[in-house]
């Protein structure tokens, strides 16, 4: 009984931070009962991550945009055209290791020179990027005039897109490498929990019950284990996967535990307080920037190995994809707030509601009307619990 | 109908902690100027919000006579359909509209539901003549100075047909053409039958054109000067103004040996190109080793923009002059050159620019020197969490943990997390812009002792303040600033709040 308290308890101080993992876990099974279990099956998973992946790595940027206060509409167009470049590089027969760090490094370039026009020029973010928006449409355009579509038959590169990790040997039928990845998460997850435990304990800070803890590892092991057990029965762990978990840990550590991350949710609270407390608020922007666009030439990397082409209408839309995922997955857009799981979240949210409905058979209509609900009532949770805790 | 045009009686006002006012007094007479003097913090503004409606009816206690009529004001039109006008020390100006779309703003001239901007332009030419403005009243305001925005104000609420015109220090930004230019005006629509009320910090004009003069201290009425009666003198305002007890508040430090020159100014000037004018003008003045230097001023006299051109040129001003910290020539082109120096600056606006609020106590006490607790660019949270617990302690910051957000903490304790922020840089100098302003005594007391305990330590410490008392109880010196300049400067000894209150009402 008491500890039946206590999780309310627990739910109800986090609300914010679960919120969106029991909205995802309300649509999953949802969904599942709706198609007769067609929605959890192991193909299906696996196809709605990997489908979800570019706009991933996108809302992971766009969210820190919108933490430090500005926002990015050029990005889903700056992708299409990096992976056209990135086919183009391709065709001409440079290798793959070469390519695709020259297309992060362009990517990087390109987020410099809109962090360039925000922070040291002082062009608001819109307009900046909206100007951004037009031109790499129109550099789209440019180099896939000739050819139109251009084919990418380079194996490796679309590999990325479409293929998986080797599986080393079938237990069972299952994957072998991906069970002992996500055994290995497990053990991480439990591992790092009880430490970060045991460091609250030694400060008297407040921590949930002993048998609440437990639980809560046991939960979220289980739910590890499962998606584990559901990727290991089709084909394994995609690269695809792989890339936005690492860029989810990479971005994860860099926000929360470096001295950059903090600069970066200080100059998104109080960007007058950051400059007042010494820190040096255009460079962090041209930081955040330049990030983005690595992100976006990732994602263009992404989306061009998956359709294992680069097409004259690659990009579209992708940005106000990506900005949808960093608001579902609880960004504030009056800045400070936001985080990279969040944001990763949010996008498999929508990416959800998509494959979902389209397994449904729902209509194209109904299903923009449907997502644009969910944004809607994702903000308005958001505003409602800040609300309360104000 | 009686003699009173208005009749404020018995209002008291409560903010969370703070009574800004209580059982005010404030009768004005029909057709006179009433002016309105105190110290900042007196109340006076709280009481002009009250009466314009700002807080509406049923947020303060007392009533409010206007015209005979009891009145409860829900909003600031219920005020304004009544007649009264206020106009505050920022324009509520349109700088991209012309003068005329200006003054009609919300009170448009309607043909059928159609704007008829050439009887507003006819009828705006007529009113400017009233307030003796000759400009052309289709220019744009951002091409007028603030001496004729102010009067373009004016001429706005005169097509509202006025009755009571309130002046929120009208003058505070105007030169001395302009500011005699007002007070024609003023004299003028008084005999066209217009009461005004003037906010004034200058004693000299108060002292010019006031019929009565009331005078608040501490949410309180001290008392109303009578000109007729010869009582409007500087000495009489200035007596009342004051006073303060300044009783045993401020904890006594151990005598220090005062060591060589820690900052040092040398006609030091700050443009400020974003308003156009010189926020501090050959500004002189520096601060020992182990000495509590006072700014004492009124609102707006430069003293934050002093301190904020100090920090790093904080605020992007043009500078004029040197700057020495330690003997050596500084040019800090970003705040954080100063915080290296040795100078950390701990704002007048806690909530505005001091502190993140929806970050928690932990991560404003290490903001201004993160490196402090990393490793490679890698935050030590153990670290900081020892850090910032060293400060709850020695600070006294009341919290259930540290892991509380800013924002939910009273104002004390927000400020000692900024003072705990400041103090974790380990500056040489400190400079405190109104370090209790809003925060109760016992908070007072408890921030004076870690400024003492700071100057023990070989600390020096630069406090801005517009509280006269903890200027004089804190200070080994006081320098008094006014319009941007210092106005004088006394040593403790000599100093007194009717001396300080003095120059800085110049």
């Amino acid at each position: 009984m008491n500890l039946l308290k206590e999780a309310k308890q627990v739910v109800k101080h986090n609300i914010r931070d679960y919120g969106m993992y029991i909205a995802l876990f309300i649509i999953m099974v949802t969904f599942t009962i709706l198609t007769d279990g067609l929605f959890m099956s192991s193909r299906n998973i696996s196809n709605l991550l990997d489908a979800s992946g570019y706009i991933a790595v996108l809302a992971v940027g766009v969210m820190l945009v919108i933490v430090i206060r500005h926002i990015d509409l050029s990005i889903g167009f700056l992708a299409g055209f990096l992976g056209a470049i990135a086919a183009i590089l391709l065709l001409n027969g440079v290798p793959v290791f070469i390519v695709i760090p020259i297309v992060l490094v362009l990517g990087i370039l390109a987020g410099s020179v809109t962090g360039f026009l925000v922070a040291k020029v002082g062009i608001p973010a819109f307009v900046a990027t909206l100007a951004g928006w037009l031109i790499y449409r129109g550099a789209i355009l440019l180099v896939t005039e000739r050819s139109g579509t251009i084919n990418v038959d380079n194996e490796a590169f679309n590999a990325i897109g479409n293929g998986y990790i080797p599986s080393i040997a079938q237990v069972g039928g299952l994957h072998l490498l991906s069970l002992l990845l996500g055994a290995v998460g497990i053990l991480l997850y439990i591992f790092s929990s009880i430490n970060s435990r045991k460091n609250k304990i030694k400060y008297n800070f407040d921590v949930v019950s002993k048998p609440m803890f437990i639980i809560q590892l046991i939960f979220v092991s289980t739910i590890i284990a499962y998606f584990t057990w559901l990727l290991a029965g089709y084909n394994g762990i995609s690269w695809t996967v792989v890339i936005i978990l690492l860029v989810v840990i990479v971005y994860h550590f860099v926000t929360t535990k470096t001295v950059i991350g903090r600069h970066i949710y200080a100059v998104g609270s109080n960007p007058e307080a950051a400059h007042l407390s010494g820190i040096n608020v255009s460079k962090i922007t041209f930081l955040v920037f330049g990030s983005m666009g690595m992100l976006s030439a990732l994602s263009g990397i992404l989306f061009t190995a998956r359709l294992q082409s680069a097409t004259t209408t690659a990009g579209t839309l992708f940005e106000l994809d990506a900005i949808a995922a960093a608001f579902v997955g609880g960004v504030s857009a009056a800045g400070g707030v936001g985080k990279v799981t969040g944001a990763v979240i949010g996008a498999v949210v929508m990416a959800t509601l998509t494959n979902g409905m389209n397994l449904m058979g729902v209509g194209i209509a109904p299903q923009y009307m449907i997502r644009g609900g969910v944004l809607a009532l994702a903000v308005i949770f958001d505003v409602m619990t800040r609300r309360q805790k104000a | 109908m009686s003699d009173y045009i208005l009749e404020m009686n018995q209002i008291s006002k409560e903010f969370p902690g703070v009574k800004a006012l209580s059982n005010v007094n404030f009768k004005v007479k029909r057709g006179e100027i009433h002016c309105l003097v105190g110290e900042n913090g007196a109340g006076k503004s709280t009481l002009m919000k009250v009466l314009s409606g700002v807080y509406p009816y049923g947020t303060y206690e007392g009533d409010i006579v206007f015209n005979g009529n009891v009145q409860k004001f829900n909003r600031i039109s219920d005020s304004v359909d009544v007649g009264i006008a206020i106009i505050y020390q920022e324009l509520a100006l349109f700088p991209d509209l012309a003068v005329y779309e200006n003054i009609f703003i919300n009170n448009e001239i309607q043909n059928g539901g159609i704007l008829d901007w050439n009887e507003a332009i006819v009828q705006s030419k007529q009113l400017l003549e009233k307030v003796k403005l000759k400009v052309n009243p289709e220019i744009l305001i951002k091409e007028l100075g603030v001496g004729k925005q102010q009067l373009v104000e004016i001429a706005k609420a005169l097509s509202k047909e006025v009755k009571l015109l309130i002046l929120d220090e009208p003058t505070a930004a105007l030169n001395e053409d302009d500011s005699e230019n007002l007070l024609d005006l003023l004299r003028l629509l008084k005999e066209q039958g217009i009461t005004s009320i003037m906010i004034s910090h200058k004693l000299k004009e108060v002292i010019a054109i006031a019929d009565k003069a009331t005078i608040l201290r501490d949410g309180e009425t001290m008392c109303t000067l009578d000109a007729s009666k010869g009582e409007v003198t500087e000495a009489a305002i200035i007596k009342n103004m004051v006073g303060r007890d300044i009783g045993k508040i401020y904890p006594k430090r151990a005598k220090k040996e005062i060591g060589k020159k820690i900052l040092e100014l040398v006609n030091w000037s700050a443009y400020d190109p974003k308003i156009g004018r010189h926020v501090a003008k050959d500004v002189n003045i520096h601060v020992k080793q182990g000495e509590i230097i006072g700014i004492a001023g009124l609102m707006g006299a430069g003293r934050t923009e002093l301190a904020q051109s100090i920090f790093g040129n904080a605020k992007n001003y043009k500078l004029q002059g040197d700057l020495f910290v330690d003997g050596m020539l500084a040019n800090y082109k970003h705040t954080s050159d100063a915080i290296k120096a040795g100078i950390a600056y701990v704002t007048e606006d806690r909530k505005g620019n001091g502190l993140f609020l929806l970050q928690d106590i932990k991560s404003n006490i290490s903001a201004g020197n993160l490196k402090g607790i990393s490793a490679n660019g890698f935050v030590n949270e153990n670290e900081e969490i020892k850090v910032a617990e060293e400060y709850r302690a020695s600070l006294g910051i009341k919290t259930p943990s540290i892991q509380q957000l800013v924002g939910n903490l009273s104002g004390g304790n927000q400020q000692k997390v900024s003072l705990g922020k400041w103090l974790f840089v380990s500056p040489k100098l400190l400079i405190l812009d109104e370090p209790t302003r809003g925060i109760d005594v016992g908070a007072k007391f408890e921030i004076y002792t870690v400024m003492n305990e700071l100057i023990e330590k070989g600390m020096s410490i630069i406090m801005i303040s517009s509280e006269l008392g903890e200027i004089l109880g804190m200070s080994n010196r006081v320098y008094i600033m006014a319009d941007g300049e210092i106005k004088g400067v006394l040593s403790s000894e000599e100093a007194s709040q009717e001396k300080i209150m003095q120059l800085a009402t110049q």
